[in-house]
This record gives structure tokens, C-alpha cells and sequence, in this order.
């Protein structure tokens, strides 16, 4: 094992990418700059400094995907992919329906969003939702370096269009990484806690408030589950139900707004398919309906904490929270 | 002009026959067909320009899309097929009218969001370089649909509607700047949906706008398909030779509605008139009248030709088998 930042991670795994398949590229904004590294091997034609024109960034990856190459674009910051919302939705997830299946898309769109910088709403705005809204398209969140390592490595493998969005406050976080071939697949969850009293469920940066959380649980006596989806698209529901059917409550964190976001998603699904098993209601603690500031106390502010998910699973498990004082 | 007898004849019944095709999906719109996007008037503009291509050539277009596969070879059974929404259409019928790609043909992503395919386009070119420059080396493996051959060039068919859209000058700057074999054909065809141009545009002309991009573009009569084919194949030959982008603008007239049915009473009698003075086909035949190039039988016989191919489409296309409705979710993941 290796310790390494995220960010590093993800260089490590383009660079063993673009060796093992001639057809991965990398373009966007400012990759030949900031991964040198990866322009002084493999050359101006496959690591490519584009214009900050995320419209035709994201267009010209689809055309070239779907004639044979493997395009990882870097669009630098999630919100900036609403300039690029024609190319990824219209094109890269339809074009292959509309087409009869005539075309595949097998590329990576990398940005970064979330609490962390103080960098305020347009380059802040988790709106995977939006995209695990839209058919064709996969959408990958890590929390983690070593995951990055092997989502991105399946996401460059996988013959259709991926988002591979980070967690501002994650990329520079060091972790313990396998060197060499390490893959995860996508669409396949990591339950990285064990417990039997309640199913917390996230992605990204609350990953690490649910371990915190389910850390002040444990020494209430309280078994919590951290299950981290890794994949919002597609989505390991068997690993999601098989926790809640065991524990019997659920709580779902995340960092984006409630409104149609995922932990709407997770709660629909167990409400269909393992409602019997709930001792509980389900919860979901997210970001509020509200731009993210910049300030860097409101910014915190809108990260769901520890403490809110260990109130949240006391009032599930019928504990009366103790009396300020 | 250069162009020898059997390629102008072959013109003009490729010209006929998208005119005959289109008419035919048009005069059944509303009774179980969807409405077409039609480009009636703008038969030269496809003709000449996919006429002047290789096979290992790209193509990628728009809505009004008949006439660049139909010149490009496609059957017009299966283009029909696919209007119907049959499961023998070229997409399986899942397009319709407004998407239709045809791999085989190098006709590829075709999007009906306008601007959509000039977004797609820079994107194929670099592939083809690619390949260009794979060649050199090492042969480049391809899991694509079809082979990018080296050598290729990308031609992308947008009206004057999409270069009012801004991936018309991110395209064109990205095509410069990385140099890629790209033609950007703009049919200028007077209309965007229901808005004349004059209203959307200063100017005459899209050609004047790339002077700033620094590449050479060249305004052709869109009417003239002899004009529009020399053009296209000088501009073809050229970015073949040095991998970089051209522009080619052809000024003329959509004669229909922006999708049938449409009575068209935004439109001003005398323009229409006018334009329909020129029309593309009439130009064409008469010119090759009068050099002798076909007399009154051929042509006679040209028209019965196209009709029955046409009237063979329909049925063909009639007769097709709907799609099961198991194929509602195919296709979405590969």
C-alpha cells in the first residue's frame, strides 16, 4: 500500500490507463498544466489543454467516444457542466438510444464540487441528482483515494458515459491506495462499517461524517452501518435493502439538497421494496434547498454533521435526547 | 464546368428522388406519420456537397437530414421505415425522422438540437486524425461502430439557425486550434423555425463570421448543385492535404414549412416567388437540357424511376413490422 491524496490517486490512474489502452485521451481545462506528468508521457496529441468552453469540450468527447476513442474530459467544476448539458444529456445519453444502439460512448467527465474552498455557489452545486435524472449516463461520487483509484479506472473502461465528480474537501485527503491494478466496479456499494441498529447510507465527503457519527453511536451502544454507494448510477440498491432488512432503520446523508436528490431515490426504494422491514421512518439529513455560500461558517453550516445524524438515529431508536444544559 | 455527363445526370436523380421522398413523407403528415422536417429547396446543397466525399468520409447532420443520407446511398425503404417508426428503419425506429444516423453510410450522430452537431463534429475529426497520425506508427485498435480509416475528413451540415447558436464559434475555434480535418457546411436557408433571418442575424452571410477564425470560407450559390459540388470537392481536396478546417456556406431557400404540415402564411408571397424562380432542380434540368446532357425521354423516364423507387419505399415502409415493445428500454447502456 501506498499513501497517496486523492488527486494523486486519480493521476496514478489515468497514467496506468493511458498505458494499458491507446485509445484513452485526456482534454479539458488545463489537464496538460496540471497533470505535466501525464503530457511528458503520452504526448500533445492524447493530454490536451483545451479552451474553457465546456460546450464543446463535452461535444467533442461524445464524437470522439463514439468513434472509437476513450476521451476523460476535465470541466473542472460541476457547475460549469450546465454549459455543457446539450453535449452530455442530449448527445452522450441519448444519441446511442435515439441511434438504435448504432453508437457507444465510453467517456469520463471529471469535476469537482462540494463544500470546502469557500468558492461559493457556481463552482459549488452538487447536482448529481441531475444527472442520475438523465437515461444513459453513469454518475460516480468516491470518498475515498483507494476508491478513486479503481472508479476511475472502471470508468475509463466502461463503454458508456460516467461522471466522476470529487469532493472539493476529499482531493487533497491522503489514503492508503494499492499500487498497481485495483479496480472497483462501478454500480457496486462498500458497506465500510458493520452494525445492526441502523443503516446510514451516503456518498463523498459525509462518508467520513457517518463514521464519525456512528463512532459516538457505538459508544452509546448504539451498532450503526455505513454503507458508502460510491455509484449513484447505477445504483447497488441489493446492498442498500440487504442493510436496512438487517438494522431495520435508515438514515441517508448527503451534502446536496433533499428536493429529487438521491436520498429521495434511496428512501423511495426501501419504501417499495423493504417497507415491512422499517422499525422506523426514514430520515434524510442533506444540504439545504439554498445556493452554497462562500463564507466558510455558512459553508460548514450546509454540511450535514455528526451530531444532527446521531440525533437523527437517538429519536429512530426511541432514545429522548438528554436535556441541555 | 468540369463535371463530367454522368455525374451531373447522376446529380439530378439524386436530386429527384429527396424531392420525391421528401413530398411523399410530407403529404402523409398528420395521417399517421409524424411531421417531417423537410429541406424541399435544398436538394443541390446535399447533392453537391456529399457527392464530393469518400466513403471513408464523415458526415454528421441536423433535422432536415433526407437529403444528406439519401445522397450518401441510403435506402429509402428503411429511411421511411424509420419516419413510420418501424422496426426495419435505420435506428430501429426509435429516432424518427429528426435523428436518423445510418453507421454503414458514415453518417453519425446525428442530433436535431440545433447546434448539436457541430458540437459532435470536432470530436469525430479528432479521431480520424488520430488515426491519421496512428497510421504513421502502429495501426490504432477500434472497438468504434466503423473503422476510422486515416485520411478521413468530417463534413457537418448545420443551417444559418445554428451558427446564431455559440457552439457554432466554439467548434470552429477548437477546429482551428487543433487543426482538424473538418468542412463546416452552412445550408443558409433563409428561415430558423418560424423566423426569418434578416431578424436573427446581422449581415447576409455566416462566411463573414469565421474571418475572424482566420479560416477560409467561400459563399456558393446552394441552387447551383455543379457549383456547389466543384466547391466542395476543391474545399474537400484541400483539407485532406493539410488537416485544416474549411468553411463552406450555401445560400438558399427552404421551400416548405420548418415541419410539415406548416401553410407557411408567415411567409412573404414574393420572397418565396422569387426563390421558387431558382429552384435547384428546375436549374439543374434545364441546364442539362441544354447541353444535351439528357433530352425529354431520359428525363421522363429519370422522373418514372424515382417515383416507383419512392412508391416502393412507402410500402416497403407500410409494411414494416412495428417495434416490440420490449425495445422501450433497450439500447439506454452499452
Amino acid at each position: 500500500m501506498q499513501t497517496i491524496t486523492l488527486d494523486e490517486a486519480m493521476t496514478q490512474a489515468l497514467t496506468e490507463e493511458m498505458r494499458h489502452d491507446p485509445r484513452v485521451l485526456l482534454f479539458g481545462e488545463g489537464v496538460a498544466t496540471k497533470r505535466a506528468a501525464l503530457a511528458d508521457e503520452f504526448g500533445a496529441m492524447r493530454v490536451r489543454n483545451t479552451p474553457l468552453a465546456e460546450g464543446i469540450i463535452a461535444g467533442t468527447a461524445a464524437g470522439a467516444a463514439a468513434m472509437g476513442l476513450r476521451p476523460v474530459i476535465d470541466l473542472l467544476f460541476v457547475p460549469f457542466l450546465t454549459l455543457a448539458m446539450d453535449a452530455i444529456v442530449n448527445s452522450a445519453g441519448k444519441l446511442r438510444y435515439l441511434s438504435g444502439g448504432q453508437f457507444s460512448f465510453p467517456m469520463v467527465v471529471l469535476a469537482q464540487t462540494g463544500a470546502g474552498w469557500g468558492v461559493g455557489a457556481q463552482h459549488n452545486h452538487n447536482l448529481e441528482a441531475m444527472f442520475v435524472h438523465a437515461p444513459g449516463l453513469k454518475v460516480v461520487m468516491p470518498s475515498n483515494a483507494a476508491d478513486a483509484k479503481g472508479l476511475l479506472k472502471a470508468a475509463i473502461r466502461d463503454p458508456n458515459p460516467v461522471l466522476f465528480f470529487t469532493d472539493l474537501a476529499l482531493v487533497q485527503s491522503p489514503g492508503a491506495v494499492p499500487p498497481g491494478e485495483h479496480l472497483v466496479p462501478l454500480g457496486r456499494a462498500a458497506v465500510v462499517r458493520r452494525g445492526h441498529d441502523v443503516t446510514l447510507v451516503s456518498y463523498a465527503k459525509t462518508v467520513g461524517v457517518c463514521l464519525q457519527a456512528a463512532e459516538a453511536l457505538a459508544a452509546q451502544g448504539i451498532a450503526a452501518e455505513v454503507v458508502d454507494l460510491r455509484s449513484l448510477k447505477p445504483l447497488d440498491e441489493a446492498t442498500v435493502l440487504a442493510s436496512v432488512r438487517k438494522t431495520g432503520r435508515l438514515v441517508v446523508v448527503h451534502e446536496a439538497a433533499a428536493p429529487c436528490g438521491v436520498g429521495a431515490e434511496i428512501a423511495a426504494i426501501v419504501a417499495e421494496k423493504a417497507h415491512a422491514a422499517l422499525k422506523a421512518p426514514v430520515r434524510r439529513l442533506t444540504g439545504p434547498d439554498a445556493p452554497a455560500p462562500s463564507s466558510w461558517v455558512l459553508e460548514q453550516a450546509l454540511v450535514p454533521r455528526a451530531q444532527t445524524i446521531v440525533q437523527a438515529v437517538r429519536q429512530q431508536v426511541g432514545l429522548r435526547e438528554p436535556a441541555l444544559t | 464546368m468540369t463535371t463530367d455527363p454522368t455525374t451531373r445526370l447522376s446529380m439530378l436523380e439524386a436530386m429527384l428522388l429527396i424531392r420525391a421522398h421528401e413530398r411523399t413523407l410530407a403529404s402523409l403528415a398528420g395521417n399517421g406519420v409524424p411531421g417531417t422536417c423537410t429541406a424541399v429547396g435544398q436538394e443541390a446543397a446535399a447533392v453537391g456537397v456529399v457527392r464530393a466525399l469518400q466513403p471513408r468520409d464523415r458526415i454528421l447532420t441536423n433535422h432536415r437530414s433526407a437529403g444528406h443520407l439519401l445522397a450518401r446511398g441510403a435506402d429509402p425503404g428503411r429511411l421511411m421505415a424509420e419516419v413510420l417508426g418501424r422496426a426495419s428503419g435505420y435506428c430501429k425506429g426509435k429516432s424518427g425522422s429528426l435523428h436518423v444516423s445510418a453507421v454503414e453510410l458514415g453518417v453519425v450522430l446525428t442530433s436535431t438540437i440545433v447546434g448539436g452537431e457541430l458540437s459532435l463534429a470536432p470530436g469525430v475529426a479528432l479521431a480520424q486524425k488520430m488515426a491519421g497520425i496512428a497510421a504513421d506508427a502502429a495501426p490504432m485498435e477500434g472497438t468504434g461502430p466503423l473503422a476510422v480509416e486515416p485520411g478521413g475528413i468530417t463534413a457537418v451540415f448545420f443551417g444559418d439557425g445554428a451558427a446564431c447558436e455559440g457552439i457554432f464559434h466554439e467548434s470552429v475555434n477548437l477546429a482551428v486550434t487543433w487543426a482538424l480535418p473538418l468542412l463546416f457546411v452552412c445550408e443558409n436557408n433563409q428561415w430558423q423555425a418560424f423566423v426569418a433571418r434578416h431578424e436573427t442575424m446581422p449581415g447576409e452571410h455566416v462566411a463573414d463570421w469565421v474571418a475572424g477564425h482566420g479560416i477560409e470560407a467561400r459563399i456558393v450559390d446552394g441552387n447551383d448543385v455543379e457549383a456547389v459540388h466543384e466547391a466542395a470537392s476543391e474545399m474537400v481536396a484541400a483539407i485532406r492535404a493539410d488537416g485544416r478546417p474549411r468553411l463552406l456556406e450555401l445560400t438558399t431557400y427552404r421551400q416548405c414549412g420548418h415541419y410539415e404540415p406548416d401553410d407557411q402564411a408567415y411567409i412573404d408571397a414574393d420572397e418565396l416567388a422569387h426563390w421558387l424562380q431558382r429552384d435547384p432542380i428546375d436549374i439543374a434540368t434545364q441546364r442539362l437540357i441544354a447541353a444535351g446532357v439528357v433530352g425529354p425521354g431520359e428525363l421522363l423516364h429519370l422522373h418514372q424511376r424515382v417515383d416507383a423507387t419512392v412508391a416502393a419505399a412507402l410500402s416497403f415502409a407500410q409494411d414494416a413490422p412495428w417495434p416490440d415493445a420490449s425495445e422501450l428500454s433497450t439500447d439506454v447502456y452499452a
